[in-house]
């Protein structure tokens, strides 16, 4: 699993790390790591409906934090559960646009297990940084 | 966990963090709490109280309540006053995603002999009635410009819609609706994330559960009389939830606005993007302040509609109105705001913007803003305590003023949700939560888990420090016998 969740960070919230080779990678694994907060079991959300994603942002992290609201807020705006089909990220510009699709379906309390509600994603300590050729994002969601 | 070198002891309940401590402190940072409190406390605690003692226009201390611990920006338990005729700012990590969460105490005259063989299916009903968990829509199916009128007119809106009664808006902070409240200062993603959601109960540390009043446990008769806790083993209802994903899209977005003209436009540096700011004389900090009305209305109105299922429910289980259940609200409070307030700082009124992350307001006995019903007493404060333990209605004091008249919100956790989970397993909690007497009920096993009572304070202890310290005056414990879980 390309995310880890942080016991010390957030008494109250839930902190994650996420990595990837690339930033795609990244940010889908950041998604899942968002997603699997709200519900344990990700593979019982089947791809039924799809969304459309399409960003701006002139820093990485930022980005990062906008795509991430999109998921809560398809949540909160259609109880909808997502998770990441495919995701493209392009720098022109000085500016980073991001594309993606998201499939997923509304929450179903029989088959889907929930965990904790995510409000928010927090900039507290919020970081995307590559190292050693390996690109890591640490994230506190607020529960 | 330990208390920091630099912490100088002041009093045996203030602990204080001097100006030297952090470059561009501007005020001590002052935390309220008996020592073995102050000893539990994680030390990001400090750096996050020390960080909002940077901040333009703080007054006097940066201040955490004996529950605080950390969280994003201000730590939970955070307490600051901005001067707003001094370059005073307004930050929603000062108020919180979650704006006004607050909490909400009904009485009924029924004792536990009347509910104890009706529990379960009170509380099945009560899960049934006011939806919990992930995304959860609740019944009311409002449009969009509906719900614009709701968040300007809060709690008025829902008892002129029959969701409640006259009275509860004398006993709610700010009747209920808060002025000055501007739905077009609100995004249209606010507004879709929240006009579903009206009615619901959330999840995290939201919950909604069943209580006695044991007899051994009201602390002052005579204050507990005045609330109509009178009789042995009373039950009473206490419900704790706030604004939804409308207030949480509303922090959201204004957190972006400030972080982009924070610096450039008003010269601000800070340490902790977190505590992103304007002046509060902006127009970046006006709208911000009429949109977070705006969420602090949306709750009370949430809090109202859920009141207005809990009465259903009752009177559905007893087969008797719920005014004749005594199925009167003690109080509403909130508990994740900044309101302009009047206090008295080395002898000078001065008009200050508190900001409460975590914490209560507490305003003594004579305060003009306590509802009339309670001004004799002081302002009612409602403290929740774990599943597994208790709560407590508490009242303000005169001598909270060391404070801005704020005292605590809950018992304050001591263990993150992660590591909680891994230690306890929610499905034996429940089990284990039944043999003890506390029937629960749950949308998530692993959330039960995160909510085990082990994983935060001694609510007693927090409670104890309150009252040292002098910034509340407990009224009665209450002892949970049946809890709906988010």
């Amino acid at each position: 699993m390309p995310y880890d969740y942080l016991e010390d960070i957030g008494t109250a919230d839930i902190a994650f790390e996420a990595t990837g080779r690339d930033l795609p990678e990244l940010f889908t694994a950041a998604a899942d790591a968002t997603m699997n907060v709200m519900i344990d079991n990700l593979e019982a959300i089947e791809p039924r409906e799809t969304r459309r994603i399409a960003l701006k942002n002139d820093a990485i992290d930022m980005l990062l934090f906008d795509f991430l609201q999109e998921l809560i807020y398809f949540k909160d705006a259609d109880c909808l559960l997502l998770r990441i089909r495919e995701v493209q990220i392009a720098e022109k510009e000085d500016a980073y646009s991001l594309n993606a699709t998201a499939a997923g379906e509304p929450l179903d309390p029989a088959r889907h297990h929930q965990r904790a509600d995510v409000k928010a994603v927090t900039l507290h300590d919020f970081r995307v940084e590559k190292t050693d050729g390996e690109w890591k994002a640490s994230v506190l969601l607020d529960i | 966990m330990a208390i920091i070198d630099d912490v100088q002891k002041i009093s045996d309940t203030v602990w204080e963090l001097p100006v030297t401590y952090k470059d561009g402190m501007r005020v001590p940072a002052r935390v309220v709490a008996t020592e073995k409190l102050v000893r539990e406390m994680d030390e990001a605690v400090y750096q996050q109280i020390s960080n909002v003692a940077t901040l333009p226009g703080i007054t006097r201390y940066a201040l955490c309540m004996p529950d605080g611990h950390s969280g994003y920006g201000f730590p939970i338990g955070g307490v600051a006053a901005m001067d707003v005729h001094e370059g005073g700012v307004i930050s929603p990590g000062g108020i919180g995603f979650d704006i006004n969460c607050g909490m909400r105490l009904v009485i009924t005259n029924l004792t536990l002999d009347d509910v104890q063989p009706r529990l379960k299916e009170i509380v099945d009903l009560l899960f049934q009635r006011v939806p919990a968990g992930v995304g959860s829509h609740g019944f009311l199916k409002i449009s969009r410009d509906e719900f614009r009128e709701i968040v300007e007119q809060g709690a008025r809106w829902c008892v002129e819609h029959d969701y409640g009664w006259d009275e509860d808006l004398e006993v709610t902070e700010e009747s209920g609706c808060i002025s000055g409240a501007d739905a077009a200062k609100i995004s249209d993603r606010a507004i879709d994330r929240g006009y579903n959601q009206v009615g619901t109960l959330g999840s995290g540390n939201h919950y909604l559960e069943v209580q006695i009043a044991r007899p051994e446990d009201v602390r002052d008769k005579d204050l507990a009389a005045k609330f109509g806790i009178t009789i042995p083993n009373q039950i009473v209802i206490m419900f704790h939830c706030g604004s939804r994903g409308f207030g949480h899209q509303v922090a959201t977005d204004y957190l972006q606005v400030f972080l982009k003209v924070m610096e450039s436009k008003y010269g601000i540096k800070i340490l902790d993007r977190e505590l992103a700011c304007a002046p509060f004389e902006s127009p970046e900090g006006r709208d911000y302040f009429a949109a977070m009305k705006c969420g602090l209305n949306m709750s009370f109105a949430n809090r109202q509609v859920i009141l207005h299922r809990i009465r259903e429910v009752f009177s559905e289980v007893f087969g008797r109105s719920a005014q004749d259940l005594g199925l009167r609200m003690i109080y509403d409070v909130a508990h994740n705001t900044a309101k302009l307030e009047k206090h008295d700082v080395d002898g000078k009124e001065r008009k200050l913007l508190v900001h409460r992350k975590g914490a209560t307001r507490a305003f003594g006995p004579g305060h003009e803003e306590v509802a009339p019903r309670y001004r004799d007493i002081g302002q009612p404060v409602i403290i929740g305590g774990s599943m597994e333990t208790g709560s407590y209605l508490l009242v303000g004091t005169s001598s909270g003023a060391q404070t801005f008249f704020s005292t605590a919100h809950g018992s304050g956790r001591t263990m993150s949700r992660t590591k909680a989970r891994k230690q306890w397993n929610g499905k034996q909690l429940q089990r284990d939560l039944e043999a003890r007497g506390i029937y629960i009920r749950s949308t998530s096993w692993a959330g039960l888990a995160e909510e085990a009572g082990a994983a935060y304070k001694d609510i007693d202890e927090v409670i104890e420090a309150t009252e040292l310290a002098g910034i509340s005056k407990p009224v009665a414990r209450f002892t949970p016998i049946g809890n709906v879980k988010g």
